[in-house]
């Protein structure tokens, strides 16, 4: 059979070429950018050699871009209406969830109709997946700097824990940086990846990961290259932010200060928290001094006794969800055999101190706990795009939180329990309650309480288009599917008439496509033009993987087609080959589904050949 | 239907239809799968590869989950072997069973007001394990031998202690989040 013969589409997809991909923490106090150099991960340092980048943002004017990092951080006190930092807390979260200092909330919040929030600042309103994609266009660009070429791809880890709509927000400010987002990885398993590589571990490891504002536990079974997440458990709003709010508030106690004070005065405090909690780690007492206002100037000492005190709480809540992570992964504190601390505030020595205690084993801090994450990301990102193609590692992640529907009487029915590993597809079938029902809405949950209103909301779906029968008579089959992002996405088809239902999604939180293409186009980086251009370049970049990969696929498993079915896949190879070029974003994207149906038996068959060939040799020796 | 999904669970992982399944293989096996069609193994393919990979990798997944728990794997063989469960109608009716579940529940309810509430909650899930794992013993005999009614009858008896675990983990939630 003859072999297609056919030119190169784009330059950056030759065979052979090294593509660029980086890792990226997106983290609440710092972030980071890693990427693969002659086989070794490290993070990229900006100009002046800093590793870590502020995970703060100023807006200064509509027609200047944000500053990003140190310059930024420098003026939370100063400015701090307009300098937003610790915006991963509000990711994915409406503004009456966003945590109060006292009974304010930290930014000026604007009510919107949608439940995003919006900040208002100098530059206008901003949403947190904004802000966020500022704090990761820094980072493209210093990566791009420092490496000289375009990036291919990013891995952008997040917390484990991490939600439906706070992974979606996460990638929704990916895709508005213009990343092409590979993979979302949660936070421990891209540690547990920088620390098993290095080390070639196996068996049961714990990842603890406290940062800035978030807190994962995730229990792991490594074995040749595969890292399977057991369990995992956290809390999305709990951190070292916790512990510096809880020295401020303990201060205001001893000044005896009990109304609101102003937003410098609480960046101020919490400054001065942040500070004494870090300083204690090195000494045994510090003290203190807080100028309330001109008349109240208090002066105090804070020894490690009194930390210990405020935030003993704080740590046991941790322990307890590793307790809980452990029962879910079914093993016992003994069968861990290594326990890896990451994230910036497993450097407070009563956390090191109460860990070592419940596993019974001093804990791993080798690699810097503010690094660990970035590296392991880089290494992923590295496989993924391509550059290890014998590479064995694969991750096995779970979703955190169970996935359910709301039934009659304000309860949940759990459709897919946590812990159960991704990618999932669950199915879940309905009936209507009329005679003549032509549509139904499903409310979509996300937690482990019983009650609707004790769990987040995802979204509500609005089915159309059933089928008018009597009542009970239609079967409205819902499928949930998780991939391995663990973003959920939901279709439906009436199962005796075989009709697809149509969907309507109203996000709780996250943003339709229509939010992101408007925020692209108001953004002052992005005029009318470059959104066309994008458009344009995003389907060529889908040609290109298309084509690229059903080239090598032909090359690898042409002898699964007959020449009949190669001819018609050269057809509508020949044909996207042709519109790839042109400026028709439409005719590219048809022109891709064209070939894809063409290809459709074939890319079936060579699933099936892949997985004859995973088990080939094993047939024999199992009927024993 | 393509790939796998027209397959039976151990035909998957190449495993014979056996309630005493080496587990070693099955793991063993479901990691090879994986490493085969696992979505990251198709980071650079077009979506439509994607999303097909994605649907292998979940009902391998699937598959996974129901062969390593021993009481869905009970479940699955009983289903395969032509036993009907028609789970929100059905229930079982044993007086004495009952009346266990009864005062089971009673003590995951009492457990709220005793003084260290946490350590007596863990004593009792393990009591709940222990019963759970003679009352697999027994269900694996049944399955061995064909019994497959009475099988069943275990198997609802089981989702009973089963959905008990999960009332206490709630239970023990609702403890932490008081902390």
């Amino acid at each position: 059979m003859a072999l297609l013969q056919i030119s190169e589409p784009g330059q950056s997809t030759k065979p052979h070429e090294r593509r660029l991909a980086v890792g990226i923490d997106l983290g609440t106090t710092n972030s980071l950018v890693a990427t693969v150099r002659s086989g070794q991960a490290d993070t990229l340092a900006d100009e002046q050699g800093n590793h870590l980048l502020p995970s703060v943002v100023r807006y200064t004017d509509v027609d200047v871009s944000p500053i990003v990092g140190q310059d930024a951080k420098q003026h939370a006190a100063s400015d701090p209406l307009n300098t937003i930092s610790s915006v991963k807390r509000f990711m994915g979260r409406a503004v009456k969830e966003i945590k109060h200092f006292g009974s304010q909330l930290p930014y000026d919040f604007v009510d919107t109709e949608t439940k995003v929030p919006r900040i208002k600042t100098a530059a206008g309103e901003k949403s947190p997946i904004e802000v966020s994609a500022a704090i990761l266009t820094a980072l493209k660009q210093r990566a791009e700097q420092s490496l000289g070429d375009e990036l291919t791809g990013v891995v952008i880890t997040v917390p484990a824990y991490f939600d439906d709509a706070q992974r979606q927000a996460t990638k929704d400010a990916g895709k508005l940086a213009g990343l092409n987002v590979l993979r979302l990885l949660n936070e421990p398993t891209a540690a547990a990846v920088a620390y098993g590589l290095d080390k070639s571990a196996e068996g049961i490891i714990a990842v603890y990961d406290l940062g800035g504002g978030t807190f994962d536990i995730s229990i792991l079974r490594l074995n040749k290259g595969v890292f399977e997440v057991m369990s995992t458990g956290g809390d999305t709003a709990l951190g070292g932010d916790d512990f510096d709010q809880a020295i401020a508030q303990w201060i205001m106690q001893q000044a005896g200060i009990t109304e609101n004070i102003s937003q410098n005065k609480i960046r101020h405090l919490l400054k001065i928290a942040c500070d004494a909690k870090e300083s204690l780690t090195e000494n045994e007492s510090v003290d203190l001094s807080v100028e309330f206002n001109d008349s109240n100037t208090w002066s105090g000492t804070i020894n490690r006794e009194i930390l210990n005190s405020l935030i003993d709480p704080l740590i046991q809540k941790t322990i307890v969800t590793c307790r809980r992570a452990l029962r879910d992964a079914q093993v016992n504190v003994e069968d861990v055999q290594t326990v890896v601390m990451v994230g910036g505030s497993t450097r407070n020595l009563r956390v090191r101190e109460k860990l070592g205690e419940f596993f019974a084993q001093p804990p791993m801090v080798d690699i810097d706990p503010d690094k660990v994450v970035a590296i392991g990301a880089a290494l992923q990102a590295d496989v993924l795009v391509g550059n290890k193609p014998d590479d064995e590692m694969l991750l096995l992640d779970v979703i955190p939180l169970s996935l359910g529907l709301e039934t009659m009487g304000n309860l949940v029915e759990k459709i897919i329990p946590r812990n159960t590993t991704i990618p999932v597809s669950r199915a879940q079938d309905f009936t209507t309650f009329k005679d003549g029902q032509t549509a139904m809405t499903v409310h979509v949950v996300q937690g482990e309480r019983e009650l609707v209103s004790d769990c987040r909301s995802l979204g509500q779906f609005a089915l159309h288009d059933i089928p008018a029968m009597v009542a009970g008579a239609a079967r409205i089959r819902v499928m949930f599917q998780v991939d391995a992002d663990g973003l959920l996405s939901v279709t439906a088809t009436e199962e005796t008439t075989h009709a697809e239902a149509s969907i309507q999604i109203k996000p709780s939180y996250g943003l339709t496509d229509t939010e992101i293409e408007t925020m692209l186009r108001d953004s002052i980086t992005h005029a009318k033009g470059d959104v066309e251009a994008r458009n344009i370049r995003e389907q060529q970049v889908e040609a290109d993987r298309v084509i690229d990969a059903l080239q090598i696929a032909l090359q690898k498993d042409g002898d699964l087609l007959e020449e009949q079915e190669v001819n018609s896949i050269e057809v509508a190879l020949l044909e996207l080959n042709k519109v790839r070029e042109g400026d028709d974003h439409r005719l590219i994207k048809t022109s891709i589904e064209k070939l894809n149906e063409a290809t459709t038996e074939f890319a079936a068959r060579r699933m099936n050949k892949s997985i004859k060939q995973a088990l080939a040799g094993h047939q024999v020796d199992e009927f024993e | 239907m393509s790939g796998s999904q027209s397959q039976n669970y151990f035909e998957i992982f190449r495993l014979p239809i056996d309630f005493h399944l080496n587990t070693q293989k099955l793991t063993e096996h479901y990691r090879e799968l994986q490493k085969a069609v696992h979505p990251d193994r198709f980071a650079n393919a077009g979506d439509r590869d994607r999303r097909l990979a994605v649907q292998q990798a979940a009902n391998i997944n699937e598959a996974f989950e129901v062969l390593k728990s021993p009481l869905k794997r009970a479940r699955y063989m009983l289903i395969l072997a032509g036993v009907d469960f028609n789970d929100e109608h059905e229930t079982t009716q044993d007086p004495e069973f009952l009346m266990e579940q009864m005062e089971l529940r009673e003590s995951v309810a009492a457990i709220r007001g005793l003084d260290d509430p946490f350590s007596e909650l863990v004593k009792l899930m393990q009591t709940i394990e222990q019963k759970k794992s003679t009352m697999i013993d027994t269900l694996s005999q049944l399955i061995d031998t064909k019994e497959y009614l009475d099988a069943k009858v275990l198997v609802q008896k089981l989702q009973f202690l089963e959905k008990l675990l999960l009332e206490c983990e709630n239970l023990e939630q609702d403890l932490a989040d008081a902390l």
